[in-house]
């Protein structure tokens, strides 16, 4: 049971790392990005190519990976998302153009990737075994950089100018402009370090389970199981919700498996049945 | 009024023009051979997007080696070969839709869909259409009577699966065996037929019920419990080429020391970048490109289609056949171009020497044993077994 506890915890720290963009941006603007895991994708090839094929420093990888993103983050929120949210009264519209967003960055990632899975040199070898835990180091220091990365943005949104700003727009938009927050220039720092946080749980990851250009839309699913479960636009919700479905994961795995594939079956009724008595997840909106 | 720059640019238009209508009046080889359109109807995006995507390249591949040779003679007409392809997604209703466009196009041979329920879906419209159609799909009744119009492209899992277990068996003392596959029909019915398989061999079975999301990334929680139960073998059914590298790291980080096989065709490199030596010693199931095996053809062909697309890619090795067989079966009878009873009639006599691979081996129909009839290209069932970032083949079988 150990190894299911042990499991549990690191997929809920890679899950949760993975939440706090998309939840990040859901807060800031109301909008549910599509492209989030896309974004992730593009994150772990930039890595796959910088480290896996260029032979850089992995740490060098990681940071392309995260500037780009964030790069490509602003540039949607400015030319994309900003000019449809001044035009559109519908709040359809912007879903409509994350999935429109999705879609592209999925034949562009094809396009230029190909068709393989990717996968890169572990960055740290050998396998942790006292006899009741098997874990292997690499496993354990993605999980602890996860968590570094979590402990980091939760810093930075509580004691930062910039994470200041960009609370005081997720509470009241309207107030914050009033008070002179530059809603235009933080909107759009918080759609690039939602899109940075997806690049860098990429190339954090491609380390571990690789990448290819066919799983953005699944990992879009789950981070917005994650922040559903947790409370959209709140970032102590996106962790929690993150560590719970890793935690329902590894649990189910084990204990449901002579029953076939009802691990995810059970999460998905659990899920509804949460949603119907809590709809706005464990600690809801706004963030604060 | 007429200056200077719109007389220079009527003097480029003129001059672009005539050579374009020189080019046009010019007789090539290629613009007096008829053309001959094959169909690809399969997926190209998407998680599948590997199993397709090998699939239409060899196609495209084996089509522009035929059109710069010249074109294929068939009858007293050469032609060069079209390849016209239709991405399903991995969607039935999609599928019917791409046949549709084929029979739309005066298609009648068309390669592919690539999983079982896309397969079956575009039966009706195939039958309706006078289309034959190159599954690389599994279920039997596709391709028994009164079905007629499928032709199974590749070596089944139940062809394959009971030759492997029985090469362990005998030869590595294999007697436990444990099935995982992911939660979706391909791979099920992949898995029930290993478990059959195996049964029916006297292998213990330990574990047969466990089952993935196919969009898992880490496969840990999955693996953990099968990896305690400690078996001879982990058979991993059905598995995508991009979820075999993390499985076979998953197991081998949790300790598991038995052998690990699959009946799915992989690719070399996704297996090295993907679980490094992890890897050294999985058993899967491949073509003819071996370095043992392979004929001169077969290294012109990977030659090529790593030139036209910067990567080979392994499963390509099973995919380069079904085109030419369509073909070599069109030239042994050219009024099968347009008539596929003909097609069908030339079916149970045809034979043609295999130019992929070395020695005397032959193309022809099989299936007699597993469909009752012969709808199924004779593939070689090349078991390999991966090492160090290749493949060596581990023994070759046939299906009759």
């Amino acid at each position: 049971m150990e190894q299911v506890i042990a499991n549990g915890f690191y997929l809920g720290a890679q899950y949760a790392l993975i939440a706090l963009g998309l939840t990040l941006i859901f807060a800031l603007m109301n909008v549910l990005n599509f492209a989030h895991g896309q974004m992730y994708v593009l994150g772990g090839f930039i890595t796959y190519t910088v480290y896996g094929q260029l032979g850089l420093p992995f740490v060098l990888a990681l940071l392309a990976s995260g500037v780009t993103l964030a790069v490509i983050g602003a540039l949607m929120e400015k030319f994309l998302f900003r000019t449809v949210i001044k035009r559109s009264l519908r709040e359809e519209s912007t879903m409509l153009l994350a999935a429109a967003t999705a879609f592209f960055f999925d034949a562009v990632i094809l396009l230029i990737f190909g068709e393989k899975q990717r996968g890169v040199p572990k960055i740290v070898k050998g396998v942790f075994n006292d006899g009741g835990i098997i874990m292997p180091y690499d496993r354990m220091l993605v999980g602890v950089l996860a968590l570094v990365f979590i402990a980091a943005f939760v810093l930075y949104m509580q004691y930062s100018r910039v994470g200041r700003a960009m609370r005081a727009l997720a509470q009241d938009r309207v107030a914050a402009q009033l008070m002179g927050v530059k809603v235009d220039r933080y909107t759009m720092i918080g759609f690039a370090m939602g899109a940075m946080l997806a690049g860098i749980v990429g190339g954090l990851l491609v380390t571990i389970t690789g990448v290819n250009s066919g799983i953005g839309g699944p990992i879009s699913i789950k981070a917005f199981m994650m922040v559903m479960i947790g409370g959209a636009g709140v970032v102590g919700g996106a962790i929690a919700g993150g560590f719970i479905l890793g935690m329902m994961e590894s649990v189910g795995l084990t204990v449901l498996r002579e029953y076939g594939d009802v691990t995810y079956l059970v999460i998905f009724a659990a899920l509804m049945v949460f949603l119907s008595i809590r709809p706005n997840g464990l600690m809801g909106k706004p963030w604060g | 009024m007429i200056d200077r720059r719109s007389t220079l640019k009527s003097m480029v238009l003129g001059a672009v023009s005539a050579l374009a209508m020189a080019a046009a009046g010019m007789p090539s080889a290629e613009a007096q051979n008829k053309e001959l359109k094959i169909g690809f109807v399969g997926v190209t995006s998407g998680p599948a997007a590997a199993w397709g995507t090998s699939n239409v390249r060899s196609m495209q591949t084996r089509a522009a080696w035929i059109n710069e040779t010249g074109g294929v003679k068939i009858g007293d007409a050469t032609y060069n070969v079209n390849i016209v392809t239709f991405d399903d997604q991995k969607d039935p209703k999609r599928a019917i839709a791409g046949m549709e466009k084929m029979a739309q196009e005066g298609i009648h041979y068309v390669v592919g869909p690539n999983v079982d329920d896309g397969a079956a879906a575009v039966r009706p419209v195939a039958e309706a259409n006078g289309i034959i159609y190159f599954p690389y799909a599994f279920p039997k009744a596709l391709y028994q009577k009164p079905a007629s119009n499928a032709v199974l492209g590749m070596i089944a899992n139940y062809q394959s699966g009971p030759a492997i277990y029985k090469y362990l068996k005998e030869n590595k003392g294999v007697k436990t065996i444990a099935f995982v596959a992911a939660n979706e029909s391909d791979p099920l019915s992949q898995r029930d037929g290993g478990v059959e398989a195996a049964k029916a061999l006297g292998l213990k079975i330990v574990a047969q019920n466990d089952t993935y999301q196919n969009d898992t990334r880490d496969f840990t929680p999955v693996l953990t419990p099968i990896v305690a139960l400690k078996p001879d073998l982990l058979v991993l059914s059905g598995v995508a080429p991009a979820n075999a590298p993390l499985l076979i790291r998953a197991a081998r980080e949790l300790g598991f020391e038995g052998l690990i096989s699959t009946e799915t065709a992989q690719d070399a490199k996704v297996l090295e970048e993907g679980a490094g030596e992890y890897a050294n010693g999985f058993i899967s199931v491949g073509g003819a490109s071996t370095p043992e095996i392979a004929s001169d053809a077969m290294k012109e062909f990977v030659a090529r289609y790593t030139k036209m697309f910067g990567e080979y890619n392994d499963e390509s090795n099973t995919k380069v056949y079904a085109l030419e067989y369509i073909i070599d079966t069109l030239k042994a009878n050219p009024a099968a171009i347009d008539n596929v009873d003909e097609f069908k009639k030339t079916m149970d006599t045809f034979s043609a020497p295999n130019p992929y691979l070395k020695g005397d081996a032959k193309l022809s129909y099989v299936g007699t044993t597993s469909f009752g009839q012969k709808r199924q290209l004779a593939v070689p069932m090349v078991v390999n077994e991966y090492k160090d970032g290749a493949f060596q083949t581990l023994f070759v079988g046939t299906v009759d």
